[in-house]
Protein backbone atom coordinates (compact mmCIF):
# COMPACT_ATOMS: atom_id res chain seq x y z
CA UNK A 1 0.00 0.00 0.00
CA UNK A 2 1.27 3.20 -0.81
CA UNK A 3 1.38 4.71 2.66
CA UNK A 4 4.20 7.40 2.20
CA UNK A 5 2.51 9.98 -0.26
CA UNK A 6 4.62 12.74 -1.09
CA UNK A 7 2.70 15.96 0.32
CA UNK A 8 2.55 18.86 -2.20
CA UNK A 9 3.66 22.50 -0.87
CA UNK A 10 -0.18 23.67 -1.57
CA UNK A 11 -0.59 19.99 1.00
CA UNK A 12 1.93 21.16 3.49
CA UNK A 13 0.81 24.63 3.92
CA UNK A 14 -3.03 23.37 4.52
CA UNK A 15 -1.32 21.15 7.64
CA UNK A 16 0.30 23.62 8.48
CA UNK A 17 -2.36 26.16 8.69
CA UNK A 18 -5.13 23.11 10.16
CA UNK A 19 -2.26 22.88 12.92
CA UNK A 20 -3.11 26.77 13.82
CA UNK A 21 -6.57 26.56 13.80
CA UNK A 22 -7.22 23.28 15.60
CA UNK A 23 -7.82 23.41 19.14
CA UNK A 24 -5.06 22.27 21.59
CA UNK A 25 -6.04 19.48 24.22
CA UNK A 26 -6.64 21.04 27.53
CA UNK A 27 -3.29 19.38 29.18
CA UNK A 28 -2.88 20.89 32.51
CA UNK A 29 -6.67 20.70 33.55
CA UNK A 30 -6.41 16.81 31.93
CA UNK A 31 -3.30 16.28 34.21
CA UNK A 32 -4.73 17.64 37.13
CA UNK A 33 -8.14 15.79 36.61
CA UNK A 34 -6.16 12.49 36.17
CA UNK A 35 -4.25 12.69 39.55
CA UNK A 36 -7.46 13.47 41.46
CA UNK A 37 -9.37 10.64 40.01
CA UNK A 38 -6.73 8.06 39.94
CA UNK A 39 -5.57 9.21 43.56
CA UNK A 40 -9.70 8.83 44.27
CA UNK A 41 -9.23 5.26 43.05
CA UNK A 42 -6.47 4.00 44.67
CA UNK A 43 -7.32 5.50 48.17
CA UNK A 44 -10.52 3.04 47.63
CA UNK A 45 -8.21 0.37 46.82
CA UNK A 46 -5.80 1.03 49.80
CA UNK A 47 -8.83 1.24 52.25
CA UNK A 48 -9.96 -2.35 50.79
CA UNK A 49 -6.46 -3.74 51.71
CA UNK A 50 -6.64 -2.13 55.29
CA UNK A 51 -9.82 -3.70 55.44
CA UNK A 52 -8.53 -7.11 55.08
CA UNK A 53 -5.46 -6.74 56.89
CA UNK A 54 -7.28 -5.75 59.65
CA UNK A 55 -9.47 -8.96 59.34
CA UNK A 56 -6.21 -10.80 59.76
CA UNK A 57 -4.39 -10.56 56.79
CA UNK A 58 -0.70 -9.77 55.80
CA UNK A 59 -0.63 -6.93 53.65
CA UNK A 60 1.16 -9.72 51.02
CA UNK A 61 -2.02 -11.97 51.14
CA UNK A 62 -4.35 -9.02 51.27
CA UNK A 63 -3.19 -7.84 48.04
CA UNK A 64 -5.00 -10.70 46.21
CA UNK A 65 -8.84 -9.96 47.95
CA UNK A 66 -8.02 -6.32 47.46
CA UNK A 67 -7.54 -6.97 43.56
CA UNK A 68 -11.26 -9.03 43.51
CA UNK A 69 -12.78 -5.96 44.99
CA UNK A 70 -11.44 -3.39 42.99
CA UNK A 71 -12.26 -5.65 39.72
CA UNK A 72 -15.46 -5.72 40.89
CA UNK A 73 -15.93 -2.32 41.49
CA UNK A 74 -14.75 -1.42 38.01
CA UNK A 75 -16.99 -4.15 36.58
CA UNK A 76 -20.21 -2.55 38.51
CA UNK A 77 -19.30 0.96 37.51
CA UNK A 78 -19.09 -0.44 33.95
CA UNK A 79 -22.24 -2.26 34.32
CA UNK A 80 -24.38 0.57 35.47
CA UNK A 81 -22.52 3.21 32.47
CA UNK A 82 -20.54 5.20 34.76
CA UNK A 83 -17.03 4.15 34.60
CA UNK A 84 -17.27 5.94 30.89
CA UNK A 85 -17.51 8.84 32.61
CA UNK A 86 -15.02 8.65 35.38
CA UNK A 87 -12.66 7.89 32.62
CA UNK A 88 -13.78 11.12 30.33
CA UNK A 89 -13.00 13.08 33.55
CA UNK A 90 -10.15 10.99 34.77
CA UNK A 91 -8.32 10.15 31.42
CA UNK A 92 -5.23 7.52 32.27
CA UNK A 93 -6.35 8.19 36.22
CA UNK A 94 -9.24 6.13 35.35
CA UNK A 95 -7.81 3.91 32.37
CA UNK A 96 -4.57 2.99 34.18
CA UNK A 97 -5.93 1.47 37.78
CA UNK A 98 -6.64 -1.98 37.76
CA UNK A 99 -10.53 -1.01 37.67
CA UNK A 100 -9.80 0.74 34.41
CA UNK A 101 -8.44 -3.03 33.27
CA UNK A 102 -11.78 -4.13 34.76
CA UNK A 103 -13.81 -1.44 32.08
CA UNK A 104 -11.53 -2.58 29.18
CA UNK A 105 -12.12 -6.29 29.46
CA UNK A 106 -16.48 -5.58 30.61
CA UNK A 107 -17.22 -3.07 28.08
CA UNK A 108 -16.64 -5.39 25.01
CA UNK A 109 -18.13 -8.16 26.89
CA UNK A 110 -21.35 -5.70 27.08
CA UNK A 111 -21.42 -4.48 23.69
CA UNK A 112 -20.75 -7.82 21.81
CA UNK A 113 -23.48 -9.60 23.32
CA UNK A 114 -25.73 -9.15 20.61
CA UNK A 115 -23.76 -11.34 18.44
CA UNK A 116 -23.85 -14.58 21.12
CA UNK A 117 -21.45 -16.00 23.71
CA UNK A 118 -19.21 -17.27 21.64
CA UNK A 119 -18.81 -14.74 18.16
CA UNK A 120 -19.32 -12.27 20.28
CA UNK A 121 -18.50 -12.04 23.91
CA UNK A 122 -15.91 -14.94 23.83
CA UNK A 123 -14.25 -13.09 20.19
CA UNK A 124 -14.50 -10.02 21.75
CA UNK A 125 -13.65 -10.10 25.46
CA UNK A 126 -10.15 -9.37 24.42
CA UNK A 127 -9.85 -6.78 21.78
CA UNK A 128 -9.68 -3.41 24.01
CA UNK A 129 -7.11 -5.30 26.93
CA UNK A 130 -5.39 -7.73 24.81
CA UNK A 131 -2.54 -5.82 23.44
CA UNK A 132 -1.80 -4.99 26.99
CA UNK A 133 -1.75 -8.75 27.68
CA UNK A 134 -0.21 -10.22 25.00
CA UNK A 135 2.98 -6.83 25.30
CA UNK A 136 2.41 -7.21 29.33
CA UNK A 137 3.28 -10.86 29.12
CA UNK A 138 5.76 -10.50 26.86
CA UNK A 139 7.56 -8.05 28.89
CA UNK A 140 7.27 -10.33 32.03
CA UNK A 141 9.12 -12.95 30.03
CA UNK A 142 11.42 -10.85 29.22
CA UNK A 143 12.11 -9.33 32.69
CA UNK A 144 11.87 -13.12 34.41
CA UNK A 145 14.70 -13.92 32.03
CA UNK A 146 17.03 -11.06 32.90
CA UNK A 147 16.51 -11.78 36.18
CA UNK A 148 17.04 -15.43 36.24
CA UNK A 149 20.24 -14.33 34.08
CA UNK A 150 21.51 -11.95 36.00
CA UNK A 151 20.44 -13.52 39.96
CA UNK A 152 20.37 -17.07 39.00
CA UNK A 153 17.17 -16.92 40.77
CA UNK A 154 14.14 -18.36 38.51
CA UNK B 1 -35.29 16.32 -21.29
CA UNK B 2 -35.03 17.51 -18.19
CA UNK B 3 -31.53 17.63 -16.98
CA UNK B 4 -28.65 20.10 -18.51
CA UNK B 5 -25.07 19.20 -18.50
CA UNK B 6 -22.81 21.81 -16.72
CA UNK B 7 -19.52 20.43 -16.95
CA UNK B 8 -18.44 16.81 -16.09
CA UNK B 9 -19.19 17.18 -12.48
CA UNK B 10 -22.43 19.58 -12.67
CA UNK B 11 -25.94 19.00 -13.62
CA UNK B 12 -28.83 21.55 -13.52
CA UNK B 13 -32.55 19.90 -13.56
CA UNK B 14 -35.82 21.28 -14.35
CA UNK B 15 -38.61 19.62 -13.43
CA UNK B 16 -37.86 18.10 -9.84
CA UNK B 17 -39.72 18.34 -6.96
CA UNK B 18 -38.87 17.74 -3.32
CA UNK B 19 -42.63 16.55 -2.02
CA UNK B 20 -42.21 15.86 1.24
CA UNK B 21 -39.27 15.06 4.01
CA UNK B 22 -39.04 13.43 7.50
CA UNK B 23 -36.68 13.41 10.05
CA UNK B 24 -36.35 10.86 13.04
CA UNK B 25 -33.72 11.91 15.83
CA UNK B 26 -32.16 10.01 18.93
CA UNK B 27 -32.09 12.28 22.77
CA UNK B 28 -29.30 13.79 22.41
CA UNK B 29 -30.29 15.73 19.06
CA UNK B 30 -33.60 16.77 20.50
CA UNK B 31 -31.75 18.27 23.00
CA UNK B 32 -29.97 20.48 20.82
CA UNK B 33 -30.93 23.70 19.56
CA UNK B 34 -32.88 22.41 16.31
CA UNK B 35 -34.79 20.08 18.07
CA UNK B 36 -38.28 21.85 17.44
CA UNK B 37 -37.49 21.42 13.72
CA UNK B 38 -37.55 17.05 13.56
CA UNK B 39 -40.71 15.19 13.17
CA UNK B 40 -39.93 12.56 15.83
CA UNK B 41 -37.46 12.28 18.58
CA UNK B 42 -37.06 8.90 20.10
CA UNK B 43 -36.82 8.98 24.00
CA UNK B 44 -33.71 6.69 24.34
CA UNK B 45 -30.30 5.60 21.61
CA UNK B 46 -32.07 2.18 21.38
CA UNK B 47 -35.70 2.85 21.86
CA UNK B 48 -36.74 -0.55 23.10
CA UNK B 49 -34.30 -2.22 20.35
CA UNK B 50 -32.45 -5.06 21.32
CA UNK B 51 -28.95 -3.72 19.46
CA UNK B 52 -27.88 -0.50 18.18
CA UNK B 53 -27.73 -1.77 14.63
CA UNK B 54 -31.62 -3.15 14.79
CA UNK B 55 -32.04 0.56 16.17
CA UNK B 56 -30.48 2.26 13.50
CA UNK B 57 -32.82 0.06 10.83
CA UNK B 58 -36.03 1.20 12.48
CA UNK B 59 -35.22 4.57 12.64
CA UNK B 60 -34.55 5.01 8.86
CA UNK B 61 -37.34 3.21 8.19
CA UNK B 62 -39.37 5.73 10.30
CA UNK B 63 -38.19 8.38 8.53
CA UNK B 64 -38.72 7.00 5.34
CA UNK B 65 -42.57 5.84 5.80
CA UNK B 66 -43.08 9.06 7.81
CA UNK B 67 -41.98 11.10 4.23
CA UNK B 68 -44.19 8.77 2.35
CA UNK B 69 -46.94 9.33 4.74
CA UNK B 70 -46.87 13.48 4.87
CA UNK B 71 -46.72 12.94 0.96
CA UNK B 72 -49.85 10.79 0.86
CA UNK B 73 -47.87 8.65 -1.45
CA UNK B 74 -47.91 4.68 -0.76
CA UNK B 75 -44.71 2.50 -0.86
CA UNK B 76 -46.03 0.63 -4.50
CA UNK B 77 -46.13 4.02 -6.28
CA UNK B 78 -42.12 4.72 -4.79
CA UNK B 79 -40.17 3.82 -8.42
CA UNK B 80 -36.70 4.16 -6.32
CA UNK B 81 -35.29 3.96 -2.63
CA UNK B 82 -31.74 5.41 -3.10
CA UNK B 83 -29.53 6.26 0.35
CA UNK B 84 -27.17 4.55 2.44
CA UNK B 85 -25.82 4.48 5.80
CA UNK B 86 -22.15 4.01 7.35
CA UNK B 87 -22.39 0.31 8.18
CA UNK B 88 -20.65 -2.46 6.91
CA UNK B 89 -22.18 -4.10 3.98
CA UNK B 90 -24.92 -0.93 4.02
CA UNK B 91 -27.03 -3.24 6.92
CA UNK B 92 -29.72 -0.30 7.74
CA UNK B 93 -30.34 0.84 3.89
CA UNK B 94 -30.51 -2.58 2.70
CA UNK B 95 -32.63 -4.37 6.21
CA UNK B 96 -34.81 -1.36 5.22
CA UNK B 97 -35.37 -2.57 1.71
CA UNK B 98 -36.05 -6.20 3.23
CA UNK B 99 -39.14 -4.39 4.49
CA UNK B 100 -39.97 -2.27 2.14
CA UNK B 101 -39.78 -4.25 -0.93
CA UNK B 102 -39.31 -1.49 -3.57
CA UNK B 103 -36.43 -1.41 -6.24
CA UNK B 104 -33.24 -0.33 -3.82
CA UNK B 105 -30.13 1.54 -5.33
CA UNK B 106 -27.98 1.17 -1.95
CA UNK B 107 -24.72 3.86 -2.21
CA UNK B 108 -21.79 4.41 -0.34
CA UNK B 109 -19.80 7.48 0.31
CA UNK B 110 -19.56 7.51 3.96
CA UNK B 111 -21.32 10.93 5.55
CA UNK B 112 -21.62 12.64 1.63
CA UNK B 113 -24.68 9.80 1.30
CA UNK B 114 -27.04 12.06 1.45
CA UNK B 115 -26.17 14.75 -1.42
CA UNK B 116 -25.00 11.99 -3.41
CA UNK B 117 -28.42 10.23 -3.01
CA UNK B 118 -30.63 13.71 -3.56
CA UNK B 119 -28.35 14.51 -6.69
CA UNK B 120 -28.35 11.08 -8.19
CA UNK B 121 -32.29 10.55 -7.25
CA UNK B 122 -32.45 14.51 -9.24
CA UNK B 123 -30.50 13.23 -12.31
CA UNK B 124 -32.60 9.87 -12.96
CA UNK B 125 -35.71 11.77 -12.90
CA UNK B 126 -34.50 14.63 -14.54
CA UNK B 127 -33.74 12.39 -17.25
CA UNK B 128 -36.65 10.63 -17.63
CA UNK B 129 -35.90 7.40 -15.57
CA UNK B 130 -38.23 6.89 -12.63
CA UNK B 131 -40.85 9.68 -11.55
CA UNK B 132 -40.89 8.84 -7.67
CA UNK B 133 -37.61 8.58 -6.01
CA UNK B 134 -36.83 7.72 -2.09
CA UNK B 135 -33.39 9.48 -1.18
CA UNK B 136 -32.56 8.52 2.98
CA UNK B 137 -30.01 8.38 5.13
CA UNK B 138 -29.15 7.22 8.43
CA UNK B 139 -26.50 6.86 11.76
CA UNK B 140 -26.66 5.82 14.46
CA UNK B 141 -24.59 6.60 17.48
CA UNK B 142 -23.94 3.68 18.91
CA UNK B 143 -23.61 1.14 15.80
CA UNK B 144 -21.11 3.55 14.75
CA UNK B 145 -18.80 4.12 18.16
CA UNK B 146 -18.99 0.20 18.04
CA UNK B 147 -17.72 -0.13 14.24
CA UNK B 148 -15.22 2.87 14.38
CA UNK B 149 -13.84 3.15 17.61
CA UNK B 150 -14.41 1.55 20.65
CA UNK B 151 -17.13 -0.45 22.55
CA UNK B 152 -19.81 1.77 24.14
CA UNK B 153 -19.46 2.01 27.70
CA UNK B 154 -15.30 1.79 27.55
CA UNK B 155 -14.16 5.08 28.97
CA UNK B 156 -11.64 7.44 27.06
CA UNK B 157 -11.11 11.01 26.40
CA UNK B 158 -11.99 12.09 23.26
CA UNK B 159 -9.68 14.76 21.87
CA UNK B 160 -11.14 18.50 20.83
CA UNK B 161 -10.86 17.43 17.08
CA UNK B 162 -13.52 14.29 17.78
CA UNK B 163 -16.96 14.26 16.03
CA UNK B 164 -20.01 12.81 17.63
CA UNK B 165 -21.86 10.53 15.34
CA UNK B 166 -25.28 11.17 15.43
CA UNK B 167 -28.56 9.49 15.86
CA UNK B 168 -30.32 10.06 13.31
CA UNK B 169 -32.31 9.80 9.79
CA UNK B 170 -33.87 12.32 7.44
CA UNK B 171 -35.89 10.90 3.91
CA UNK B 172 -36.93 12.90 1.14
CA UNK B 173 -39.30 12.09 -1.39
CA UNK B 174 -38.53 12.99 -4.91
CA UNK B 175 -41.02 13.46 -7.72
CA UNK B 176 -40.90 14.66 -11.09
CA UNK B 177 -42.77 17.29 -12.52
CA UNK B 178 -43.72 21.08 -12.03
CA UNK B 179 -44.04 22.87 -8.28
CA UNK B 180 -47.38 22.70 -8.31
CA UNK B 181 -48.29 22.76 -4.00
CA UNK B 182 -46.70 26.22 -2.62
CA UNK B 183 -44.33 26.16 -1.43
CA UNK B 184 -43.23 23.29 -3.19
CA UNK B 185 -39.27 22.70 -3.17
CA UNK B 186 -37.38 22.46 -6.66
CA UNK B 187 -33.41 20.81 -6.57
CA UNK B 188 -32.24 23.33 -9.14
CA UNK B 189 -28.71 21.64 -9.80
CA UNK B 190 -26.04 19.23 -7.84
CA UNK B 191 -22.51 18.71 -8.18
CA UNK B 192 -20.63 15.42 -7.65
CA UNK B 193 -17.15 15.66 -6.00
CA UNK B 194 -13.99 14.75 -6.24
CA UNK B 195 -12.04 12.22 -3.85
CA UNK B 196 -9.44 14.53 -2.35
CA UNK B 197 -6.52 13.59 0.07
CA UNK B 198 -4.65 16.25 1.52
CA UNK B 199 -2.95 13.69 3.73
CA UNK B 200 -4.66 14.33 7.11
CA UNK B 201 -4.11 10.86 8.48
CA UNK B 202 -5.90 11.39 12.39
CA UNK B 203 -9.56 9.66 12.14
CA UNK B 204 -10.19 11.88 15.29
CA UNK B 205 -9.49 14.32 12.83
CA UNK B 206 -12.51 14.56 10.04
CA UNK B 207 -12.91 17.90 9.78
CA UNK B 208 -9.41 18.11 8.48
CA UNK B 209 -9.32 15.64 5.92
CA UNK B 210 -12.95 16.84 5.09
CA UNK B 211 -12.26 20.65 4.55
CA UNK B 212 -10.13 20.05 0.90
CA UNK B 213 -12.78 18.21 -0.36
CA UNK B 214 -16.19 20.76 0.75
CA UNK B 215 -14.14 23.80 -0.50
CA UNK B 216 -12.83 22.05 -3.86
CA UNK B 217 -16.75 21.01 -4.67
CA UNK B 218 -18.30 24.34 -3.62
CA UNK B 219 -15.53 26.23 -6.02
CA UNK B 220 -16.64 23.59 -8.42
CA UNK B 221 -20.23 24.26 -8.15
CA UNK B 222 -20.63 28.39 -8.07
CA UNK B 223 -18.21 27.80 -11.52
CA UNK B 224 -20.10 25.08 -13.20
CA UNK B 225 -23.55 27.22 -12.12
CA UNK B 226 -21.99 30.65 -13.10
CA UNK B 227 -22.59 32.33 -9.78
CA UNK B 228 -21.24 34.15 -7.05
CA UNK B 229 -21.55 32.35 -3.57
CA UNK B 230 -24.08 35.20 -2.53
CA UNK B 231 -26.72 33.42 -5.01
CA UNK B 232 -27.64 31.25 -1.73
CA UNK B 233 -28.83 32.24 1.54
CA UNK B 234 -26.57 29.48 3.15
CA UNK B 235 -24.32 26.82 2.18
CA UNK B 236 -24.56 24.29 4.66
CA UNK B 237 -21.93 21.70 4.68
CA UNK B 238 -22.43 18.13 6.10
CA UNK B 239 -20.14 17.44 9.04
CA UNK B 240 -17.07 20.13 9.07
CA UNK B 241 -17.80 21.12 12.78
CA UNK B 242 -16.52 23.70 14.48
CA UNK B 243 -12.72 23.11 12.79
CA UNK B 244 -13.94 22.19 9.42
CA UNK B 245 -15.78 25.67 9.14
CA UNK B 246 -13.07 27.57 10.10
CA UNK B 247 -10.78 25.35 7.63
CA UNK B 248 -13.32 26.10 4.72
CA UNK B 249 -13.53 30.20 5.58
CA UNK B 250 -9.91 30.03 5.51
CA UNK B 251 -9.23 28.30 2.59
CA UNK B 252 -11.53 30.78 0.33
CA UNK B 253 -9.95 33.59 2.03
CA UNK B 254 -6.41 32.58 0.57
CA UNK B 255 -8.36 32.83 -2.99
CA UNK B 256 -9.57 36.36 -1.87
CA UNK B 257 -13.13 35.01 -1.64
CA UNK B 258 -15.17 36.31 1.74
CA UNK B 259 -17.21 33.26 2.43
CA UNK B 260 -17.90 33.82 5.99
CA UNK B 261 -21.39 34.70 6.29
CA UNK B 262 -22.40 32.43 4.40
CA UNK B 263 -21.17 29.14 5.53
CA UNK B 264 -22.92 27.03 8.03
CA UNK B 265 -22.23 23.35 9.05
CA UNK B 266 -25.19 20.75 9.52
CA UNK B 267 -22.85 18.83 12.60
CA UNK B 268 -22.30 22.36 13.82
CA UNK B 269 -26.15 23.39 14.26
CA UNK B 270 -27.18 20.22 15.30
CA UNK B 271 -26.20 19.92 19.13
CA UNK B 272 -24.89 22.90 21.09
CA UNK B 273 -21.23 22.46 20.93
CA UNK B 274 -20.39 24.41 24.61
CA UNK B 275 -23.44 22.72 26.41
CA UNK B 276 -23.25 18.78 24.60
CA UNK B 277 -20.09 18.23 25.17
CA UNK B 278 -19.67 17.01 20.99
CA UNK B 279 -16.08 18.83 20.88
CA UNK B 280 -16.23 19.68 17.02
CA UNK B 281 -20.11 18.62 16.57
CA UNK B 282 -22.11 15.99 14.91
CA UNK B 283 -21.02 13.84 11.91
CA UNK B 284 -22.47 10.42 10.15
CA UNK B 285 -24.71 10.32 7.34
CA UNK B 286 -28.00 11.15 9.07
CA UNK B 287 -26.63 14.31 10.20
CA UNK B 288 -26.85 16.41 6.87
CA UNK B 289 -30.31 14.11 5.91
CA UNK B 290 -31.81 14.88 9.02
CA UNK B 291 -30.49 18.69 9.63
CA UNK B 292 -31.93 19.15 5.76
CA UNK B 293 -34.76 16.77 6.34
CA UNK B 294 -36.10 18.66 9.68
CA UNK B 295 -34.61 22.12 9.74
CA UNK B 296 -33.37 23.16 6.32
CA UNK B 297 -36.43 22.48 4.50
CA UNK B 298 -38.92 24.08 6.74
CA UNK B 299 -36.78 27.46 6.47
CA UNK B 300 -37.44 27.23 3.10
CA UNK B 301 -40.70 26.39 2.83
CA UNK B 302 -41.17 28.88 5.31
CA UNK B 303 -39.48 31.16 3.35
CA UNK B 304 -36.91 32.43 5.85
CA UNK B 305 -34.38 30.60 2.82
CA UNK B 306 -34.68 31.29 -0.95
CA UNK B 307 -32.31 29.34 -1.70
CA UNK B 308 -29.87 27.11 0.16
CA UNK B 309 -26.33 24.68 -1.02
CA UNK B 310 -26.11 21.57 1.19
CA UNK B 311 -22.65 20.06 0.46
CA UNK B 312 -22.55 17.00 2.34
CA UNK B 313 -18.66 15.56 3.32
CA UNK B 314 -17.51 12.56 3.73
CA UNK B 315 -14.59 11.00 5.04
CA UNK B 316 -13.56 7.53 3.67
CA UNK B 317 -11.64 5.74 5.44
CA UNK B 318 -12.10 2.29 7.10
CA UNK B 319 -10.60 0.92 10.53
CA UNK B 320 -8.48 -1.15 8.64
CA UNK B 321 -7.21 1.61 6.03
CA UNK B 322 -6.08 4.48 8.93
CA UNK B 323 -4.38 1.63 10.78
CA UNK B 324 -2.30 0.61 7.73
CA UNK B 325 -0.87 4.51 8.15
CA UNK B 326 -2.74 5.82 4.89
CA UNK B 327 -4.19 9.20 5.06
CA UNK B 328 -7.78 9.94 4.68
CA UNK B 329 -9.81 10.58 1.33
CA UNK B 330 -12.83 12.54 1.68
CA UNK B 331 -15.38 13.41 -0.72
CA UNK B 332 -18.02 16.57 -1.00
CA UNK B 333 -21.44 16.38 -2.84
CA UNK B 334 -23.82 19.30 -3.22
CA UNK B 335 -27.22 19.86 -4.25
CA UNK B 336 -28.77 23.31 -4.70
CA UNK B 337 -32.57 23.42 -3.25
CA UNK B 338 -34.75 26.23 -3.62
CA UNK B 339 -38.37 27.76 -2.89
CA UNK B 340 -40.15 28.35 -5.97
CA UNK B 341 -42.24 30.98 -4.80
Amino acid sequence: MAKVRKLSPEMKKYQNMAGRLRPGKPIVKNAVAAFFVGGLICSVGQGAQWFFMRHGMTPKEATSPTTVVMIGVGALLTGLGWYDRVVKVGGMGGSLPITGFSNAMVAPAMDSRTEGLVLGVGAKLFTVAGPVLTYGLAAAFVVGLLRYLITGVA
Amino acid sequence: MGVGRLSASSYRFDNVVIRSQAAVVGPKEGEGPLGKYFDRIWPSELNHHTSSEEAELALLTEAQNLALVKAGVEWSQVDLVMGGDLLDQLIATDFAARGHQRPLAGLFSACAVFTESVGLGAMIIAGGGPTVVLAAASSHHMSAERQFRYPIELGYQRTPTAAWTSTAAGACLLVEGRPVKEPDLIIESATFGRVIDWGTKNPNDMATAMAPAAFDTIKQHLRDVGRDISYYDQVYTGDLGVLGVKLLDAMARQEGLDWSSYLDDCGKSLYDTQRQDVHNGGSGPGCSASVFSGFLCRQLRSKEFRRVLLVSTGALFSPTSYKQGESIPAIAHAVAISRMN
